[in-house]
């Protein structure tokens, strides 16, 4: 079974999801879910494992070798993000049955688990296919199972936000597929390292021009980079609290996957950076994404909008350091990709769980909070500090990798700019904590309990992973190194 | 001369393509952009077709005596295209009734309005608390 | 077809320009046969011009018919497709001529899907051999991407609570349906033919033009033929929501099942050689296998999609009968 592992990481919960169909209680259908997620996480790091011992693995599937038949491929950088994914994937789900117990109607809670495997499905398969169409496939499964689970949001503008997004996602989703029938049509291959292969000969072509700008044009609207990032704020914050807290430690990090694949395994760096001017290009709209949404978020009335846009600017972060073109350039975004999953997948949880006791996340509703929900909040608190980049929490190891990275290529305007965003971080996140802690509760309203064990064991599961991770880097830093060297190998 | 004979082909699919693009970014009403959308991605098929088709030769399925055929590659990856662009349509008609049912329009700038609406009266209200 | 698209994007009337796209889709149909892709064309005229008309049609019904004025001239937009074109165009010079033999694809991978396949599979139609066997993962991704649609559209449209005047939409389709008799009778005859077809589409996929897809469509086809003339009431007592939910979920894990015992037999995932003592006809098993599941899936969930529409449009109606 264990060669099989590559293809089981995605079957697994492929085929889980048509089961819950059979099965018919959402209680039952939940463990269900749960157990599927479960083994996903453990094939991650039985194939994590595996690769750093090992080296890249390729499976055929249906026996027929590469460019013929559909190859995956699993090397250092799917591995790692697979386990991010599939890790963040579980550790939500222990709060899903609780969470949507007040937002989704009973009904529709199966086909929600559905909808939540497929979307796992899909990234997984993103991730771990070599094939270029098999990722628009499986790029198509995400994103049509997140604009469903997006739209079962109970304020209407769930349903708008969901629209928007189906709208901007499928453009993008059309411009990739044009990006891959321009490979397709210059070297008559989709296997991605035969393209890698293959391109370079064709690489002066202005066809292979026009197909890298499609696709990486495609890839940044599902990444949400500024500015491209329309679809994102209103999607993250009008779902379910549950579905955002799995898109927003998931959905970004896949689609930069794909940005890091494509530039340095298949286009190769020569091609990539010095045909166009993308390091530029990239460096601009990555600072603009920092600042412009960062300061959005300020304004915010609504937490989850200012933590959608924090993402926003997070996502500026990891495509500055893209933009380094360097070694510790991209350690520090594969860094950032890892410790922004852990830092917002503990936030977005602890407001699911605010929201389940208090029903709303405006600001205003958030008085007094501190007092009446003292864990959640702290959880919220420690978040916060990750996202600002203060010391023992994994925020400040990514911030700090990045600093370096710039330091070493000698601009320290722009390690001067990445601690200017820190301190715009710090702005909107006081303004919640001083709400929670410094103002009295709502009088009139009814105490608010602190959130059930459902809640509490995940979030506390992710602030300590943020802890612990900021104190003991050695396993994160040495992955990232690790695939950024591999990538770095790999492309000329 | 023999380029322009040689792409022309491509130039139309090319401008379907941004027709239908521009119905997609162009038009309020919602139906339409799935529409455009629909009209986009069928002229992406039509461009991966066009690819695949080798001159003098006939479709893809075995004959005897018969040595040239176009290429079968395209024409797998548009039918899974085409099925993935139906499932599109089919959940952004669905959310369009749903819109529909919420908002009571199916026109982009007045549910854009309503929600700039929402958004001031809880405005007001929150200042009178 | 520049034509029809620049129609669709100036009238105003949604009635027309979904008849239109359809055209247009049936357009393209033709396009596709003259370009030689057979298949392609059997299912862009089964799905895009027919089921994709039928539910934009649907959908207007439920939301009116005409389209308001834009507010705002569109010049961003025109600038931003002007853009995108010419970089398009740009792109173009330096392709392969349109239609010459010697361009990159078709020199590296296809040579082996069309000269090899009837010896490594033993199927005639290259497609089939392609889309089932060779690339069978991506067909298996494809039905996942109905099945996901089909969820979605459940997730969105699906109603519990029976309208309560349920006897009354009742009477009020059947005494519509009365008035078309000479349709009625034209249907019910046509309805068995139309489910043949289907069959033979499925199982003749391997030899001519075919396959899952198209048949899963062209059976859906007849379901909701009989529905709309007979009712969703009528047409549900037939086919219930319970079953053909099971029965799409159904298709997915039949084809995922072959890929496991595929696995189990000692070969990767969809291997379909060791799925017998002869590998061809291990192939042929695993092709007729997974085609099974994609026409199960694909029909099950046309259906379930149409049904969802309408009975939300009933649940509207009913609604609209309750506030008056």
């Amino acid at each position: 079974m264990l060669v099989h592992l590559p293809i089981l990481q995605v079957i697994v919960p492929l085929i889980a999801a048509p089961t819950c169909l059979i099965l018919r209680k959402p209680k039952l259908v939940w463990l269900f879910t749960l157990l599927a997620s479960s083994l996903a996480f453990v094939i991650s790091i039985l194939l994590l494992q595996q690769v750093m011992l090992t080296g890249t693995i390729s499976y055929e599937l249906g026996g027929w070798s590469p460019p013929w038949g559909i190859e995956y491929r699993i090397d250092k950088l799917n591995a790692f993000i697979a386990l991010i994914i599939s890790g963040v994937s579980t550790v939500v789900l222990l709060a899903a049955q609780t969470s949507i117990e007040k937002e989704i109607p009973q009904e529709k809670q199966t086909l929600f688990y559905i909808l939540y495997l497929l979307s796992l499905t899909g990234m997984l398969g993103i991730l771990t296919t070599g094939d270029a169409f098999n990722v628009f496939v499986f790029l198509e499964i995400s994103s049509l199972s997140a604009y469903s689970l997006i739209a079962l949001g109970k304020d209407r503008r769930a349903l708008w936000a969901s629209f928007q997004y189906l709208i901007m996602g499928t453009i993008g989703a059309t411009f990739i597929l044009i990006g891959i029938g321009l490979m397709y049509q210059m070297t008559g291959t989709l296997n991605m390292a035969d393209l890698a292969t293959r391109l370079p000969e064709v690489a002066e072509t202005r066809t292979i021009t026009t197909a890298y700008v499609f696709f990486i044009v495609g890839v940044c609207l599902k990444l949400a980079l500024f500015p491209l990032h329309f679809w994102l704020p209103n999607a993250y914050t009008y779902a379910p609290s549950i579905v955002t807290a799995f898109f927003a430690a998931t959905s970004t990090k896949v689609a930069a996957y794909l940005l890091i694949r494509f530039t340095f395994s298949i286009f190769g760096i020569s091609f990539s950076f010095t045909t166009l001017p993308m390091e530029t290009l990239f460096l601009i709209l990555g600072i603009s994404g920092i600042f412009i949404a960062s300061t959005v978020a300020i304004y915010q009335d609504n937490i989850k909008h200012v933590f959608a846009y924090s993402s926003v600017a997070q996502v500026g972060y990891m495509i500055v350091g893209f933009s380094l073109t360097t070694h510790a350039g991209l350690t520090a975004m594969l860094l950032h990709m890892f410790n922004h999953a852990l830092m917002k997948g503990a936030l977005f949880l602890a407001l699911a769980a605010v929201v389940y006791r208090v029903g709303s996340t405006r600001i205003a509703d958030f008085q007094g909070l501190g007092r009446q929900m003292p864990l959640t909040m702290a959880a919220i608190v420690v978040g916060g500090l990750s996202l600002i980049g203060v010391p023992l929490t994994v925020g400040f190891v990514s911030k700090w990798y990045l600093v370096v990275a710039v330091i070493e290529k000698g601009w320290w305007w722009l390690a001067g700019l990445v601690l200017l965003g820190s301190l715009l971080a710090v702005i909107y996140v006081w303004r919640i904590v001083e709400t929670a802690y410094f103002k009295a509760p709502i009088a009139g309203r009814q105490p608010v309990k602190e959130a059930p064990m459902a809640f509490l064991v995940p979030v506390w599961l992710l602030v300590s992973a943020n802890v612990y991770f900021g104190i003991d880097t050695r396993l994160s830093v040495e992955i990232a190194t690790a695939a950024a060297k591999s990538l770095f190998g790999v492309a000329q | 001369m023999t380029m322009i004979l040689g792409l022309y082909n491509y130039w139309i699919v090319i401008v379907l393509m941004m027709i239908g693009f521009y119905i997609i970014i162009a038009h309020g009403h919602l139906i339409k952009k799935i529409i455009g959308l629909n009209i986009f991605q069928t002229s992406v098929f039509i461009f991966y077709i066009s690819v695949g088709k080798v001159e003098g030769a006939t479709a893809p399925i075995w004959q005897e005596g018969i040595l040239l055929y176009s290429n079968p590659l395209p024409h797998v990856l548009i039918l899974t295209a085409i099925v993935v662009g139906i499932a599109t349509t089919a959940l952004g008609l669905a959310l369009i009734v749903r819109i529909k049912e919420a908002y009571g329009s199916v026109d982009e700038d007045e549910i854009q309005s309503m929600d700039n609406q929402d958004v001031a009266n809880q405005e007001k209200e929150h200042q009178q608390c | 077809m520049v034509g029809i698209a620049l129609a669709v994007n100036q009238i105003k009337d949604m009635f027309a320009v979904v008849m239109l796209a359809g055209i247009y889709g049936l357009v393209s149909a033709s396009f596709f046969v003259a370009m030689d892709a057979v298949d392609v064309a059997f299912t862009e005229a089964s799905v895009g011009a027919g089921i994709s008309t039928l539910l934009m049609l649907t959908t207007v019904a439920m939301t009116g018919r005409t389209e308001h004025e834009a507010s705002h001239k569109p010049l961003l937009a025109l600038l931003v497709v002007t853009v995108t074109g010419g970089l398009l165009i740009y792109g173009t010079f330096d392709m392969p001529y349109f239609g010459s033999a010697d361009a990159p694809v078709h020199n590296h991978v296809a040579p082996r899907y069309i000269y090899d396949s009837m010896k490594e599979i033993g199927v005639p139609n290259m497609v089939t051999s392609v889309l089932a066997s060779y690339r069978g993962f991506d067909t298996f991704g494809e039905v996942t991407v109905i099945f996901t649609a089909g969820i979605g559209v459940l997730a969105l449209l699906s109603v519990v609570r029976r309208p309560k005047n349920d006897a009354a939409v009742e009477a009020i389709n059947d005494s519509m349906h009365e008035k078309h008799l000479v349709l009625r009778v034209v249907i019910k005859t046509m309805i068995p033919f139309i489910l043949l077809y289907a069959f033979y589409v499925q199982f003749h996929g391997d030899y001519g033009p075919g396959g899952g897809f198209q048949a899963g469509v062209i059976f859906a086809a007849a379901i909701i033929m009989y529905a709309l003339l007979f009712g969703l009431s009528a047409a549900r007592r037939v086919i219930t929501q319970p079953v053909v939910q099971l029965l799409s979920a159904l298709g997915v894990l039949i084809y995922g099942s072959v890929g496991f015992v595929s696995m189990l037999n000692g070969g990767s995932f969809l291997d379909y050689s060791v799925l017998s003592a002869d590998p061809i006809a291990g192939q042929h098993l695993g092709i007729l296998l997974i085609e099974l599941g994609v026409g199960l899936t694909v029909a099950s969930v046309m259906i379930i999609i149409f049904f969802s529409f309408s009975a939300r449009s009933e649940y509207q109606q009913a609604k609209k009968g309750e506030s008056l």
